[in-house]
């Protein structure tokens, strides 16, 4: 019949105006910014960051400025200059550090591939996109002191990645106060003559804990 | 102490008094403006908020919601914008005609509401044989201000909009008219106090006789509104102002108060037309059933006229935009002798008085139905079902 269709029409209107009051889940999609805010994917990703160990931005930072990143990074946004001093890092051997990192994010275009190709999980992306600011420069170059933030962060924003960091590093770690712990054990018989307990009885390594699947 | 219903009319004959006796019917009349002036801009500046976050609901969004309670106060903000935004009038503008129009298209509209009874007694102005005619008569002098507006601007396309605008207008007067015509065939009178005081019998069970309870009223309801909202520019009839299609048509030329203007003639209008077809079709200010006579007769008034513009705002949530030769095909081929047929069933409906009320009612559906059908077929023909070779 003729004009059925508008009845149908008027009819899904209705149960939508309706449906916006009685059951808002499913009729009534908007989100109040700023007030509410979007839960954002574990994977969703804005601008890089670099990681810290610890509580001391210096001390912990994980970047030993291979300058990897800054080479492979399409639009070159990366700007090191690596220290001329080595300080010790997690497993306690002497490195380089990144005297100067500077990100441009004005130039950045969140391709991740800095995250994707660094060894030492020092840079990974965070996820914050409030950044508007009225200095289109400096407001926009971030530098080592802004871009560095701790461990607990990467935990909150990427739980899976980070725990999977966390045990793979914990592993080396073993390993290596393993090869450590080794090491001067087949050291102590070359000072002493006498048998020690150790060289005579050598017992075997502690089982590494594989990284979960 | 007067009845809440009279409450206007004594506040009014309260006021006249304390004037001279010469001065006094000038001071009723300048109530009866004021009052008019006062209440539908300010049902305007309502209506549009509402218009706003009902179709926002419609399309599962909120709606203004940041000024003023739950956004109530967005047509001040509105305002306060048009206000201040520059006056712009182009080079090539004929200036006389450009300042003139968005006035030519506001005041008609308040002049028809003038005749419109509000409630019992409360009417601005009694024109005792040519009320319905003056309503027409003054409601079609919007068209000069539409086409005024298009040609001031200088700009072939706000001229071309105007052109359609035009088209739209004039052809969606004649169904607009020979709609009400019936209404005055059976009221035998142009005025519409009379016409709302012949919807006061009381049938079974209490209920008034409104003309929207007979077949001819029903079917010449639905083409009453129908033709209004063409008359009034809104969806699905909205081409000619569509801002995909021709920018702003015949307003084009037109910033800041001025624009403003335009807008709110074009809701007066509205108001105007919904109001009529209120007081032809759905027994004005009579409330549905004798037992419901407690609350006052201009609450069941602006009740209707509300309920009519949320209608109005479902209507263009729900409807895409009619393409110019659909929207004249349809006023001439469709609407058009629906409108005479209707007509004729008004008077069928006349003459068999003294039968039965269902065997009068199924006479006068039957033949409407027939007509329906009969004149839609080119309609329904020209797009069949579609039916896919290789799909399912």
């Amino acid at each position: 019949m003729t004009g059925s269709g508008i009845l149908h029409g008027l009819a899904e209107t209705a149960k939508n105006f309706v449906g916006s009051f009685t059951h808002p889940a499913e009729r009534l999609v908007t989100i109040e910014y700023p007030e509410q805010r979007q839960t954002l994917p574990e994977n969703s990703r804005q601008f890089p960051f670099l990681v810290f160990d610890g509580s001391d931005p210096e001390a912990g930072l994980r970047c030993v400025a291979c300058q990897i990143c800054e080479k492979e990074c399409p639009p070159q946004c990366i700007y090191i200059i690596k220290s001329k001093a080595k300080k010790p890092d997690f497993v306690g051997k002497s490195q380089f550090f990144p005297a100067v990192f500077d990100i441009d994010l004005s130039v950045c275009m969140s391709c991740q591939i800095c995250v994707e190709v660094c060894p030492f999980d020092a840079i990974k992306m965070d996820q914050e996109f409030e950044l508007a600011t009225d200095d289109r420069f400096d407001g926009l170059l971030f530098r080592k002191d802004r871009l560095a933030k701790p461990n607990s962060h990467f935990q909150k924003l990427h739980p899976t990645d980070a725990t999977e960091t966390d045990t793979r590093r914990a592993a080396d770690l073993e390993k290596a106060r393993a090869a450590a712990a080794k090491a001067a054990a087949a050291a102590k018989p070359a000072t002493t003559p006498v048998t020690s307990p150790e060289a005579s009885n050598p017992q075997p390594p502690p089982p590494t804990p594989q990284p979960p699947m | 102490m007067p009845s809440l219903d009279q409450l206007p009319l004594y506040l009014k004959d309260q006021i006249v008094a304390l004037f001279p006796t010469p001065l006094q019917p000038w001071v009723g009349a300048l109530i009866a403006i004021g009052t008019l002036c006062a209440l539908f801009p300010a049902l305007f500046a309502f209506t549009t908020v509402l218009e706003r976050k009902t179709l926002a609901r419609i399309q599962n969004r909120l709606g203004p919601n940041r000024v003023g309670p739950a956004g109530f106060l967005q047509f001040a903000a509105d305002g306060i914008k048009s206000l201040t935004k520059e006056d712009i009038v182009p080079r090539n503008a004929d200036r006389v005609v450009h300042f003139l129009a968005p006035f030519v298209v506001v005041v008609p509209p308040l002049l028809a509401l003038a005749v419109l009874p509000i409630g019992r007694n409360l009417v601005a102005l009694d024109l005792k044989e040519t009320g319905l005619l003056y309503f027409f008569a003054v409601g079609a002098s919007v068209e000069v201000g539409v086409f005024m507006a298009g040609w001031s601007g200088g700009n072939k396309y706000s001229l071309l909009g105007a052109m359609r605008a035009l088209a739209q207008l004039i052809s969606y007067e004649l169904p607009l008219i020979l709609s009400a015509l019936t209404v005055v065939m059976l009221t035998g009178s142009l005025s519409l106090v009379s016409m709302v005081e012949k919807q006061s019998s009381v049938n079974f069970g209490g209920l008034y006789s409104w003309n929207v309870f007979t077949p001819w009223g029903a079917l010449g309801f639905l083409l009453f509104l129908t033709a209004a909202a063409a008359e009034a520019n809104r969806s699905p009839f909205d081409l000619p102002e569509a801002e995909s299609e021709i920018i702003a048509g015949y307003f084009t030329e037109y910033s800041g108060f001025k624009f403003a203007l335009f807008f709110l003639g074009e809701y007066l209008g509205l108001f105007a037309v919904c109001g009529l077809g209120i007081t032809l079709f759905l027994g004005g200010w009579l409330p549905p059933f004798t037992w419901l006579n407690w609350v006052p007769s201009w609450l069941w008034f602006f009740g209707k006229l509300m309920c009519l513009i949320f209608f109005f705002v479902w209507l263009r949530g729900t409807l895409p935009r009619l393409r110019m030769d659909q929207l004249m095909q349809f006023a001439w081929q469709f609407l058009f002798p629906l409108t005479l047929i209707n007509a004729f069933v008004a008077g069928v409906w006349h003459f068999t008085a003294s039968w039965n009320f269902a065997l009068r009612w199924a006479l006068g559906a039957g033949l409407l139905a027939l007509a329906y059908t009969l004149l839609s077929r080119p309609f329904t023909q020209a797009f069949p079902r579609r039916t896919y070779r290789f799909a399912p």
